[in-house]
């Protein structure tokens, strides 16, 4: 799947998107194997309250299923307006 | 309905006038408008970022939402991306409905979405520093009231 990021996700990360191949059942286990990979996905995964996730360009909670999912972004909370 | 997201800027008064001219079953015309505003330390850009493949489809649903609870005749969302300067405007909501009551809610409605459901990130750039602006509780406790 594609994982994108934004904001200072994507500050932190170093990246605005990236395939990731991986079995993750939901949004959290996904988040987990991040926080492993390296210590930049870890600083950004720290505290997940401070994030959002959108699965398939929907905002969903971090225990949805993956199941299908072709794109998921993380990204602090919005501020349009 | 109209929803527009782009990053050039936009005649407030031209899009006003357009949009009341397309509503006539409607008496109560009600607009919004949203300006990049100084900040301490002087801003020298506000940069906003979204995500392009939600935008759009994310500013529908809020607007289609207004349109249906409130029976509008119209709404009309643009809303600006990329890097702005003091004075700007960032973006703009019009409702049309036969009363007034139904056009500022509905207006106030669309705000409080497009604030905390619409995928913008604005980032404040002054002579301190570069720093994400954050969301306010409030923002989010807004929504409850709907």
């Amino acid at each position: 799947m594609d994982v994108l990021y934004f904001a200072w996700v994507r500050e932190r990360i170093g990246l605005p998107r990236e395939r990731v191949d991986s079995s993750a059942a939901t949004v959290m286990d996904l988040v987990e194997e991040l926080r492993g990979r390296e210590e930049r996905y870890a600083a950004a995964f720290a505290d997940i309250s401070a994030l959002r996730v959108a699965v398939d360009q929907e905002l969903v909670d971090f225990d949805t299923s993956l199941n299908g999912a072709r794109e998921v972004a993380f990204f602090p909370p919005m501020t349009g307006g | 309905m109209r929803v527009v997201v782009q990053d050039s800027p936009f005649d407030l008064g031209v899009e006003t006038e357009k949009f009341a001219q397309g509503c006539s079953a409607s008496g109560a015309i009600v607009t919004f408008t949203g300006v990049v505003r100084d900040v301490a330390g002087g801003l020298e850009v506000m940069e906003i970022e979204h995500y392009p493949g939600m935008t759009q489809s994310a500013l529908e649903e809020i607007a289609t939402q207004a349109v249906s609870r409130w029976s509008l005749e119209d709404a009309l969302v643009i809303h600006r991306h990329g890097p702005l300067r003091v004075g700007e405007m960032i973006m703009m909501v019009a409702t049309a409905a036969r009363h007034r009551k139904d056009a500022f809610e509905a207006a106030e409605f669309l705000m409080d979405y497009l604030k905390s459901r619409a995928p913008f990130w604005k980032r404040e750039v002054t002579s301190d520093g570069a720093a994400w602006v954050e969301a306010k509780a409030a923002d989010e406790d807004a929504l409850d009231r709907w």
